[in-house]
């Protein structure tokens, strides 16, 4: 009996290696090695030309320490104005608003989506219609909504006494990346609001039948019962849409054009390989990207405790 | 105030801030449809209302033969289709392997698969140039198909790896015990059962592929060869001062539609599919 067991057993661990074969592969190949091209090449003076005759040459850290590098510190105009420095501080500014933002407002929606009223379902199917819309026209809508000689937002404030003259939300510096937060935030709260509300869910009823029978306040029953227990849910989602925005492209691009002022890490390192050309100092820039990312990644496992041998 | 005061507030209250929630939601997809039924000057006047709706803004979507939007969004349908049933063929396999089998590596394979998802998709942008350039899949909308699969294959893979591990036991050992090859148990038992995880996780695929930008800004240049996104992103005037933006909202309208109509028919099971995703373990 024990030997036809673990002949069964053995069976099943070899088909399971063949069964995973073909995802492995097709992940090694998509995933794997353009990862290591791209940490390679961060390590030449490789340029797209370059890349498809084999002419590029070995540079050691120059695009990291070097003259030029990516943490090139004694740069002459100082670090944070260079524009690489500008992308990492526009990209934590932007994730580190949009993601608060987003939190916050997200338990507002989930607390209202999960109480009970009339016409609850239709408001539970319009908080998708944001999240269904691709980036790039939810982008374009916003464009067309902040214009600065037609937008309807500009004639809205306007009307309302709160602002006296058109402002160009996108291409002011002062407001460009403000604008696009709110985009951001417009477009993923509701998202945000979905998984909190798939936490309220899960929560025992006991203990609100307690509080409202001891006449506690609701905002107190908040705090001290609700907050406290969807908290390790909200850190998940938190870390999730952090490691979202923390490679932020498309909005950027399309609704700025990638000005200086509002550049993306993303969108540094796509400029660097594909507009100018640079591609061993841009992969060295992604490669710094994914590190971080990486670091978060890491932070989101433990935080999320997937367990692996379940 | 008494509690019965209290309560009408409340529920007062509850009503606006339901209001204000809709508002915010559907404003601006609102605004954009009414911006493409307005054409000439009116465009430039911000009523919420077309006075004189037409749908020219989008015929003369599919009139400029400089940008052939049909093809664009075939290109989209074809790509994003072919993304979805490659993820779904290698995600059903993979996933009875990872969700039934218990066997060493396992935990970091599935660790491996998740770390994937989260990966900045610019990390893989120049290595990813070089394979695409080296296998003859560069500047062809279907080329795009293998960049793709970084996003959704982790993706499909996970969430039915989490539905077939709560998938009854039973199902499985019964066919075991009449002799059944694990590929059949795969066919025969499990892909019956396994539709409406493959439906919500086939429709989420689809729409990443659907909206994805980076990927086929920068591996297609060949203008018959583009996908929707940059497609739009691209519409532009008569000269460079002029940037229609009645014919972009109807661009944006047009692509938008049918995935908010599939997204409301699947509502429950895409925010079951979304929650798996995400709020893992």
């Amino acid at each position: 009996m024990s030997t036809k067991t673990s002949e069964l057993t053995r069976e099943r661990t070899r088909s399971a290696w063949i069964f995973l074969a073909p995802t492995l592969i097709v992940l090694a190949l998509v995933a794997g090695w353009p990862l290591g091209r791209t940490i390679f090449f961060s390590f030449t003076d490789a340029s797209l030309e370059a890349i498809g005759d084999s002419t590029y040459k070995m540079v050691g850290f120059q695009n990291y320490f070097g003259e030029y590098g990516v943490f090139n510190l004694g740069a002459v105009e100082g670090f944070w104005n260079t524009d690489w420095g500008m992308a990492i501080r526009n990209t934590f500014k932007f994730s580190l608003f949009s993601v608060v933002t987003e939190t916050i407002l997200g338990i507002v929606f989930a607390l209202v989506l999960n109480a009970n009223f009339k016409g609850r379902s239709f408001i539970r199917a319009a908080v998708l219609v944001p999240w269904a819309i691709p980036t790039i026209v939810s982008a374009k809508m916003w464009a067309w909504i902040m214009h600065d000689q037609f937008g309807v937002m500009n004639a809205l404030l306007k009307s309302a006494g709160i602002i006296d003259h058109n402002i160009a939300w996108t291409a002011d510096p002062h407001y460009a990346l403000w604008s696009v937060m709110l985009v951001d935030v417009w477009k993923t709260t509701p998202f945000m609001a979905l998984l909190i509300l798939a936490a309220l869910q899960m929560l025992p009823t006991d203990c609100y039948e307690a509080a409202h029978v001891d006449g506690i306040h609701p905002v107190r029953v908040f705090f001290k019962v609700t907050l406290p227990l969807i908290w390790p849910a909200l850190m998940v989602a938190v870390i999730f849409r952090l490691l979202d925005a923390l490679r932020v492209f498309d909005i950027i691009y399309v609704m700025t054009s990638n000005s200086v002022d509002t550049i993306s890490m993303s969108g540094f390192v796509r400029r660097e390989i594909v507009d100018n050309n640079y591609v061993g100092y841009g992969s060295a820039a992604s490669t710094v990207l994914f590190l971080i990312i990486g670091a978060c990644t890491v932070l989101y496992l433990k935080l999320s405790k997937v367990d692996m041998t379940k | 105030m008494n509690y019965q005061q209290q309560k009408i507030l409340g529920t007062i209250g509850l009503y606006a801030l339901v209001a204000v929630i809709a508002l915010f939601c559907l404003f601006p997809f609102y605004f954009a449809i009414v911006t493409s039924l307005k054409s000439g000057t009116e465009l430039f006047s911000t009523t919420l209302w077309p006075a004189s709706p037409s749908i020219k803004n989008y015929i003369a979507m599919f009139t400029v033969s400089e940008h052939p939007f049909g093809r664009h969004i075939l290109n989209s349908v074809a790509v994003s289709t072919l993304v979805v049933i490659a993820s779904l063929f290698l995600g059903v396999t993979a996933s009875y392997a990872l969700g039934r089998i218990q066997f060493r590596g396992r935990g970091l394979l599935l660790l491996t698969v998740l770390a994937v998802s989260m990966f900045p998709q610019v990390a893989v942008l120049s290595g990813m140039f070089e394979l695409m350039q080296y296998i003859g899949f560069y500047n062809h909308w279907w080329g795009l198909t293998l960049p793709y699969m970084v996003f959704t294959l982790p993706f499909t893979v996970w969430v039915l790896t989490t539905f077939v591990r709560d998938l009854p036991k039973e199902l499985e050992e019964a066919a075991i015990m009449d002799g059944c090859t694990p590929w059949g148990i795969i066919t025969k038992v499990f892909l019956p059962v396994m539709w409406p995880a493959l439906v919500t996780t086939g429709l989420l695929a689809f729409i990443a592929a659907w909206n994805e930008f980076m990927f086929a800004l920068t591996f297609v240049l060949n203008n018959a060869d583009r996908t929707v996104p940059v497609s739009i992103s691209l519409i532009s005037g008569a000269d460079k001062y002029e940037i229609p933006w009645g014919k972009i909202m109807a661009a944006s309208v047009l692509v938008t539609l049918p995935l908010i109509a599939l997204v409301l028919m699947f509502q429950r099971k895409i925010v079951g599919g979304l929650t798996a995703g995400a709020v893992k373990g």
